[in-house]
């Protein structure tokens, strides 16, 4: 029996019980079968995924961790040569000349780039309605969302098109749609992966994470995508670790005097009462394997929806400015000046939640605005930041629910901004800090998943992943497929 | 400093108004058209409404958090690591003339 995961189709193919033909074929096509539901994929790149496929199992594709193994990049990433939309109509004819350097790094440990997943447009949303595109559906019920922005790459490993698949995490973009899809969500410290060709939205928040099904599938692919990138001047001056090794042989008590904390501030009354107590029995699974489990507060944490609000527009304002119809994406026709080419290029090419956040980011930027709201709101996160510094003085990881209930319904709270904000209550505050945080599979409500979030120190994504594979090892959350679902090789 | 909450229905930010959307519209080179400002105005103020909870937290002597990993700007050495890409760049480009980005006049 063949697992579906990346680290089971490495073994699969490694022993030829699978060929990467067979295992792309078997991918494409079931993105056929469920594609035009679920809306998880913008561009498949069939032909060339099984021309690589070919070369694989010929053994001419070099002998990478990853050879042989179809995966999915976030349609943010650009692609030599394939469409790149970052879900905005504004970048509908978009074809990168250059790859994203997450995307030559998986590239060179032998992944194959089977297609291009659908988000939220410029990753601004938390439940994969903004995009241009339309929404995506959640596999686990059709009519809920499965969170964003990385909502496509979420619903296709959710539903067995894909093994793996990238994202990013700006405010909770990785780990809010894996918990909401069942899946496990990583997102590494800030400068731990290079942000080069990735569309930027906020520069200050966005890091390239993944979303697997287990928590060494996470580790696997950081091997590969870790490590400093001078053609990014904030990925940080540390080189890449080995991610999967530390994994290896953790058995019985693995999280023997892990200090654990939860955080006080997640458990108040906006956490729906069931996913409290999915989260309560996880934090007995944790004790089960000799973590030490406390309570600690974040006291500064409450602030840290509003803080991003600021943050997070006012540098999308600025990064946005680049799209402005002269030297890639859209062109509106008619304008008589150049001015007006700006605008009319701008109105036509933005979406609404787009907008929003480039007005609110465009004010308080300016003058008169700056110092009450964009400097104070940089200010109250550094006091945030102190806060989790502090409380890693005394726990090595800190514990919360992903998001406060499981997947909303598709239109139910998109024509409220702030209701939609607020679903990332949870994830925010690791993403302001900068820390590595993952959210895995830890029980369902109404047959919906759920997820755990644990946080860690700055570039300690070692003891995130281990921590989480630890439970992986003792739950089978992680293996649970939506209703009517099964990967397309192997498990029965 | 316990106690902080963050607000669900925030009200209303009374500072942003309908002068404020038209000049940040036109810093931005967004073009509103005329029957959307009421509906825009209504949810910007709400959304600045919700941010201006922060103000209530004393930030004296705090130095703003710019960035998580507080870098300094790295340096390269100085040496020619593109060759010329204009080609490339361009080719993606919607409108492209001798090598140029054309686009309407701006002087008369």
């Amino acid at each position: 029996m063949i697992d579906f995961s990346l680290c089971g189709l490495r073994r699969a193919l490694d022993a030829g019980d699978i060929g990467s033909v067979e295992l792309t074929q078997a991918c494409l096509d079931r993105i056929e079968e469920r594609n035009s539901e679920l809306n998880a994929f913008l561009t498949v790149c069939g032909e060339t995924a099984l021309d690589e496929a070919r070369r694989a199992d010929a053994g001419r594709a070099g002998g990478g961790p990853l050879a042989g193994i179809p995966i999915a990049h976030k349609d943010i990433f650009c692609t030599r040569g394939v469409r790149t939309t970052a879900g905005s109509r504004i970048l509908d004819n978009f074809v990168p000349p250059y790859d994203a350097t997450v995307v030559e790094r998986l590239a060179q440990a032998g992944a194959l780039l089977i297609g291009k997943t659908n988000m939220d447009e410029f990753a601004m949303g938390s439940s994969n309605e903004t995009s241009y595109a339309g929404p995506v559906r959640n596999p686990w019920n059709l009519s809920r969302s499965p969170g964003g922005s990385s909502g496509g790459s979420a619903a296709a490993v959710a539903a067995g098109l894909v093994p793996a698949a990238t994202g990013t995490d700006t405010g909770g973009s990785v780990r809010q749609p894996a918990a909401l899809c069942g899946l496990t969500g990583f997102r590494p410290s800030y400068g731990r992966v290079s942000r080069y060709g990735m569309i930027a939205f906020a520069s200050s928040l966005d890091q390239a994470g993944s979303i697997t099904r287990t928590a060494e599938d996470a580790a696997m692919l950081l091997d590969s995508m870790a490590g400093h990138d001078p053609r990014d001047s904030t990925s940080a001056e540390r080189d890449g670790e080995d991610y999967s090794g530390p994994l290896q042989g953790l058995k019985g008590k693995a999280l023997k005097g892990v200090r654990v904390g939860i955080v006080k501030e997640f458990m108040d009354e906006g956490l729906e009462a069931r996913c409290r107590q999915v989260f309560l029995d996880n934090m007995e699974t944790l004790r089960g394997l000799g973590a030490v489990v406390t309570e600690v507060s974040l006291p500064r944490l409450p602030l840290s929806v509003p803080v991003y609000y600021v943050v997070a527009p006012a540098e999308c304002s600025s990064n946005l400015s680049r799209f402005d119809g002269v030297r890639f994406g859209l062109r509106e026709a008619g304008a008589d000046s150049l001015d007006e080419l700006y605008t009319r290029t701008r109105r036509a090419g933005f979406g609404e939640e787009v907008r929003r956040r480039i007005l609110v980011g465009g004010w308080v930027l300016s003058k008169g605005y700056f110092d009450a709201y964009y400097l104070q709101a940089q200010r109250v996160r550094r006091l945030l930041a102190a806060d989790f510094t502090k409380a890693f003085e005394t726990v090595d990881l800190l514990a919360g629910p992903t998001a406060p209930a499981p997947a909303f319904g598709i239109g139910e709270k998109i024509d409220d901004p702030i209701q939609m904000y607020l679903n990332d209550v949870y994830t925010i505050g690791a993403s302001l800090a900068g820390i590595p945080a993952i959210s895995i599979p830890a029980g369902t409500v109404d047959g919906l998943p759920v997820g755990l979030q644990l946080m860690g120190r700055p570039f300690a994504e070692t003891d995130v992943l281990r921590a989480a594979h630890a439970y992986q090892l003792e739950t089978d959350w992680h293996r649970l497929w939506p209703p009517g679902a099964s990967a397309p090789v192997g498990e029965a | 400093m316990n106690n902080l909450q963050t607000p669900g229905n925030p009200k209303p930010a009374e500072d942003f108004s309908d002068e404020e959307l038209l000049r940040v519209a036109q810093l931005t080179r967004l073009g509103l058209e005329e029957g959307e400002k009421e509906e825009l105005i209504s949810t910007l103020r709400r959304i600045i409404g919700f941010v201006q909870v922060l103000q209530q937290l004393d930030t004296g002597g705090v130095e703003p958090m710019v960035h998580p990993l507080d870098l300094v700007l790295p340096l390269r050495a100085d040496e020619v690591t593109e060759t010329d890409v204009r080609a490339d760049a361009q080719a993606c480009a919607p409108d492209v003339v001798d090598g140029l980005y054309r686009v309407p006049k701006v002087i008369e």
